[in-house]
């Protein structure tokens, strides 16, 4: 155990025994300052540059700060309205991941709108300018700098605290904008934008060449052979119908790598055609997280061009939570339009409307019998949950997922009402602070979701947890073993797809329809 | 004298009021929603996010999913405030619509049920320990300065009860520009002082909560993302956009 872990599971064997059981608990006394020493790596200049930004902070960086406070009030109806209307109700105060894990009150989301609040009104509004002290107005300082990177970074964007704000504020929005100013002056985030830096680079996240993904790929299609008997094609840059872009932790990380295997199965039962691009091998786009607009959109071109190079008439995204946020919100806004496209399906697609179209339609086999070992609960990932929808009505991003689980497995059970569905709480890893240096947060930030888990392990024996977003599975499979359950105890869903479906042709097939009644059980 | 600085206070304070929304409308207004970003789940019609909002400025319904008690004395607090102001009608109005007249008996005791709610909130501002590290002294003013509204108009309404006619005449005079005299009396001065500057601090403060709930884009957007085109206004066109280069093998 690093000595990050061993903070992490120090202050979480701290809390009285009431915390220990309730997911939703928080301490009612915030205690000042109780994660201000959780602080992320900031960026290196080289980092910063090859993203338009600054590399050192510069001589006038006040002035540069407050012009682009001033620039992104302009731009986005949400930041400018929210910093002037939050009425410090309190309704969001308890409702932060990251404040029931820390009992920092910063992490408080009015608090953490607040730490820039403080400064507009200082700068943009008459009561702030006349009389400061009496309104919250504060002046923009090197400390105030540094505590907007250390609570900004404590965000995960997961917007749970919008849910419950009578005018809808979304302290993501603020994030954001926070993030964007602080890249203007040089102090941006080594994780996040190191990343993007590799996608301008090579093409993905983790920075995989075209050879790299050739020869997974090729290892996954013999994989998948010797499983079945059955010659399943993981298509890279060939011309198709169908592009996929998976968030690039699908082709090597556990357990994302069997979703990919399930994912691929799934179009082959369909006997569709469809292909990787490695030019557009991300489906993460880790430029909303800092909020920047130009970046996001130089990611989703990437997308744009790959669709129109390999002449597909499809687009359809792998399991990600914020790359789903990002393709559904985003793609068609800052790449599209895309009439050039199949306009008789969805632009973009999630892999799991893909699938529960198939499934509906009677053109996948199962045989739910391979996965009555496991006893599955879902984690709805809160991008998916609050920044998207799957299929034709509010709240399909809630039940497809579970249809898909329901039709592939018998044993099911949701987590407690309060942490599902809209209302579900962050993993602890996501909007850019699934880094070692901030391993502290995200157990912390985690605690409340693994809490809601052991609800459920305890009344129905649930041993595993499925999600479909990147950044979840690889926060939980680091978690977990904190929390006393293993790192393979998260799933990818089309993994428990891939377990249980039947391809024509295959060794299960065969299995299945040589005994008779088991074949029909299964097939019920 | 009194007259005058009455009349001229309440000019001003009109003129601020109302010019100030205005001018936040308009801002709000002009100010691009460069994306589609409801909080989902959320309705993909227009009659659908009509409901939404509907819900969100009667029923309060987030808030009631965040904390019953901030909606109780919320909801206590609002729902008084708008028997209160039609009842005022009446001081603006000749002949008093029926409507108006109606509201009178509620009306005279909502301004009890919004002291109540006003205390409620303010004791949560003081007592939970989180409430109160987010609140700043002007929250607490405001406060303090509704309870100074409804207080001095309970004075005026159970206990020492002005020349009711006296004042109608001095507003509707205020409006046709033909001053008439204020009826000399210490509640009624705190009163409207105090209205006056509840209409001045509005438009600079957060009770830009009433206006600006209904711009709020996680709350008034259809969701709809993939169905309809919505560029990014500051972005320049699709067809003038640079592709990074494709890298090597
Ligand atoms: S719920 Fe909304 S209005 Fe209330 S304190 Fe939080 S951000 Fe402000
Ligand atoms: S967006 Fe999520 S992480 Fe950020 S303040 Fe709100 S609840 Fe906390
Ligand atoms: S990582 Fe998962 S749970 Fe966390 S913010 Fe992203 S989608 Fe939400």
């Amino acid at each position: 155990m690093s000595d990050l872990e061993k903070n992490a599971q120090d202050a979480v064997d701290e809390l009285p025994p009431e915390a220990q059981e309730d997911p939703l608990y928080f301490d009612p006394e915030p205690k000042d300052g109780a994660a201000a020493h959780i602080k992320s790596f900031p960026a290196a200049p080289e980092f910063q540059e090859a993203l338009g930004y600054p590399g050192e902070r510069p001589e006038n960086w006040k002035e540069v700060a407050l012009n682009k406070m001033q620039e992104l009030r302009g731009k986005f109806r949400s930041f400018r309205l929210f910093l002037d209307i939050c009425v410090k109700c309190g309704s969001c105060t308890d409702k932060c991941h990251y404040y029931m894990g820390t009992s920092d009150p910063k992490n408080m989301p009015v608090a953490r709108q607040d730490l820039l609040r403080s400064v507009y009104r200082r700068y943009f509004t008459l009561p702030g300018k006349w009389f400061p002290s009496l309104v919250g107005a504060r002046e923009l300082t090197e400390e105030v700098l540094d505590e907007w990177y250390t609570y900004y970074f404590q965000c995960s964007e997961c917007r749970r605290c919008s849910v419950f704000c009578p005018y809808g504020i979304d302290t993501a929005e603020v994030t954001m904008a926070a993030r964007e100013i602080l890249d203007s002056v040089g102090y941006g985030m080594k994780y996040t934008n190191e990343i993007i830096g590799k996608v301008f680079k090579v093409g993905n996240n983790l920075g995989l060449p075209k050879p790299a993904l050739e020869s997974t790929l090729e290892d996954l299609e013999e994989e998948i052979e010797d499983d079945t008997g059955v010659k399943v094609r993981l298509p890279l840059d060939e011309p198709a119908d169908i592009l996929l872009v998976p968030p690039s932790a699908d082709f090597f990380a556990e357990p994302h790598i069997d979703g990919l295997i399930g994912y691929a199965k799934v179009f082959h039962a369909a006997g569709v055609k469809w292909t990787i691009s490695s030019y557009a091998s991300e489906a993460a786009n880790f430029a909303m997280f800092i909020g920047s607009y130009e970046n996001m959109r130089r990611v989703a071109l990437r997308i744009r061009k790959a669709a129109i190079d390999l002449g597909v008439k499809r687009i359809i995204i792998g399991e990600c939570g914020h790359a789903w946020r990002a393709a559904y919100q985003f793609l068609n806004t800052l790449a599209g339009p895309f009439d050039f496209l199949d306009q008789n399906y969805p632009i973009p697609q999630h892999i799991c409307e893909f699938t529960w179209d198939l499934i509906q339609q009677g053109k996948l086999r199962f045989d739910k019998s391979q996965n009555d070992h496991l006893t599955l609960t879902f984690h709805d990932s809160c991008n998916v949950a609050r920044a998207s929808r799957m299929g034709d009505y509010p709240g399909g991003q809630f039940d497809i997922p579970r249809n898909i689980i329901k039709a592939v497995c018998n044993n099911y059970h949701d987590m407690p009402e309060g942490t599902i569905r809209e209302e579900t709480l962050c993993c602890g890893g996501g909007g850019g602070l699934l880094t070692d240096d901030l391993m502290e947060l995200r157990k912390k930030g985690g605690s409340p979701r693994m809490k809601a888990l052991k609800h459920v392990t305890e009344e129905f024996g649930v041993n595993k947890m499925a999600a479909i977003c990147a950044i979840c599975k690889t926060q939980f499979s680091k978690i977990m073993p904190m929390f006393g359950y293993g790192m393979d105890d998260i799933m990818s869903v089309h993994q428990l797809v891939s377990n249980a479906i039947v391809l024509p042709g295959s060794i299960q097939e065969k299995e299945l329809d040589g005994e008779g009644e088991e074949a029909a059980d299964a097939a019920e | 004298m009194l007259t005058t600085v009455y009349a001229l206070l309440f000019y001003v304070a009109f003129a601020i009021f109302v010019g100030g929304i205005a001018y936040r409308i308009w801002e709000y207004w002009n100010t691009p929603k460069p994306a589609v970003i409801p909080t989902t789940p959320a309705p993909i019609t227009y009659a659908g996010v009509a409901w939404r909002m509907l819900k969100e400025i009667t029923v309060f319904e987030s808030l009631w999913k965040g904390n019953k008690w901030i909606w109780i004395f919320a909801q206590l607090f609002h729902a008084s405030l708008w028997l209160i102001i039609i009842r005022h009608l009446r001081y603006f109005l000749e002949p008093v619509p029926e409507l108006v007249a109606l509201a009178q008996p509620f009306g005279k005791y909502a301004g009890l049920t919004f002291v109540l709610g006003a205390l409620g909130l303010l004791a949560r501002r003081m007592f939970v320990s989180r409430v109160r590290y987010i609140s700043a002294p002007s929250d607490y003013l405001m406060l303090v300065l509704f309870l100074g509204i409804g207080l001095s108009g309970l004075g005026m309404t159970f206990v020492a009860k002005p020349d009711i006619i006296g004042v109608k005449a001095f507003f509707l005079g205020l409006m046709v520009f033909n001053w008439q005299p204020l009826p000399a009396s210490l509640p009624l001065m705190v009163h409207l002082g105090l209205v006056a500057l509840w209409m001045i601090i509005f438009p600079f403060s957060k009770l830009l909560h009433a206006p600006g709930v209904f711009f709020s884009p996680t709350r008034n957007m259809r969701d709809v993302p993939r169905e309809e085109y919505h560029p990014v206004p500051w972005l320049p066109p699709i067809d003038q956009v640079e592709y990074d280069p494709p890298h090597g093998k």
